[in-house]
């Protein structure tokens, strides 16, 4: 093994380091007129598999095409379909721009109960060119063959009538089936903008 | 130059690494630790070179007592921190001895198109010596020119004298398109006596 030597108090040759990659960067995918963004494990440089315990999903300025659409999200569980049975609650935070309407609510019509269907996870996304919705997505163990898939999930909105909206979406995928990709939707229209970034969070 | 020398399987002063390291996604870029500060300001370093910034708020202890901790963005690189914000506040406490909990909005602490600070903890933050709030902002992609600027927050304070824990989450948007350059922090009243904010950016 060559000695590793200091280069004006920068180490050379160094190819890896661990503990101080908690917050691993795997995938950024940018949209662009896309009726979907999906993270499959193996594809396109992918990992969602048991390398990491923890995935965690960040979405950022995420425009629809068109106006009022609700971004969704959705977990494969084998196959080929994004169809992985869901029980999740939801609630939300209301402010309008017009200082009218706060309120915190548990919206029971955007739940899911065993639900194979997307999960809603930002309420009607402005069309207008600055409106958007930013948020982030943790998935835990979704390689396990054992456990449920908990997933836990924030999103702030600009709805299409200028009202914002804090939304929290936690739940699971009642599978023991690996999931190994995850797919993010509007209810109608392409994604016209938006970022999406994946990371690994390691334990250890 | 002393040599640096390993330390149980670690290395000590290592003030950089070789191009193509990644030290990982969760990039520390300023610390700053309040001593009597009026304010907290990050002016440099928010920029496009990250899409999320993250700031860590850690025992931010209140030279007053019941006194709210605020943040605001600047679109000057400072100069003034008044961007227009619309927000939404909830909140969940717990008092001491058991006897209140509420669960609730708390539209006193929000804003609605409002230049003014936005507090980021629920009741007052109490200054008794052990007294102080933790928590988190994340701001979105503060350099687009195209939409505005989402952020969320969390926080867990003790509140009201002490007797309360007072876990606050709050959200919005700053309504501007202008590119948001810098992050300021101040108690409603008084100085920031102790306290450390970490801004990092998200790769």
């Amino acid at each position: 093994m060559s000695i590793v030597t200091y280069n004006n108090r920068s180490i050379a040759n160094i190819s890896a380091i661990g503990a101080a990659k908690a917050l691993t960067h795997i995938k950024t995918v940018t949209a662009s007129g896309d009726s979907t963004i999906s993270f499959v494990d193996g594809s396109s440089d992918v990992v969602l598999d048991s390398t990491y315990p923890i995935y965690l999903l960040k979405y950022i300025n995420v425009h629809p095409a068109s106006d009022s659409q609700h971004l969704n999200v959705n977990f494969r569980d084998g196959g080929s379909s994004y169809d992985a049975t869901k029980t999740t609650s939801y609630f939300e935070a209301e402010h309008g721009e017009d200082g009218s309407g706060a309120a915190v609510n548990y919206v029971t019509a955007s739940d899911l109960a065993q639900g194979t269907g997307v999960q809603k996870i930002a309420p009607n996304v402005g069309g207008d060119a600055d409106q958007s919705c930013s948020g982030e997505l943790f998935l835990f163990n979704p390689s396990s063959t054992t456990f449920v898939k908990h997933f836990i999930i924030r999103t702030n909105t600009v709805r299409s009538d200028n009202i914002t909206f804090d939304t929290h979406v936690a739940g699971y995928c009642n599978v023991t089936a690996a999931i190994d990709a995850i797919q993010f939707s509007f209810g109608s229209g392409n994604i016209d903008a938006g970022t999406f970034k994946l990371y690994g969070l390691k334990d250890s | 130059m002393s040599i640096n020398v390993c330390s149980n399987r670690s290395m000590a002063s290592i003030t950089s690494l070789p191009s193509g390291v990644s030290a990982g996604s969760l990039v520390l870029l300023e610390t700053q630790t309040a001593s009597s500060s009026s304010t907290i300001s990050f002016t440099s370093n928010i920029d496009s070179t990250y899409k999320e910034y993250v700031f860590k708020f850690i025992d931010i202890h209140p030279s007053a007592d019941n006194i709210n901790f605020t943040f605001n963005m600047s679109a000057d690189s400072g100069s003034n921190y008044n961007v227009t914000k619309t927000t939404t506040f909830f909140e969940a406490y717990h008092k001491e001895d058991g006897s209140e909990v509420d669960f609730a909005i708390a539209d006193s602490r929000d804003l609605a198109q409002s230049t003014a600070f936005q507090q980021l903890n629920g009741a007052g933050v109490q200054n008794e010596n052990d007294g102080s709030i933790s928590g988190y902002l994340k701001i979105f992609e503060p350099s687009s020119t195209t939409f505005i600027k989402h952020f969320i927050s969390s926080s867990m304070s003790n509140a009201h004298n002490g007797h309360y824990a007072w876990n606050s989450f709050m959200a919005g948007y700053g309504n501007t398109t202008s590119a948001v350059d810098a992050v300021q922090f101040k108690m409603s009243s008084g100085n920031i006596d102790a306290g450390t904010i970490k801004m990092y950016g998200v790769v």
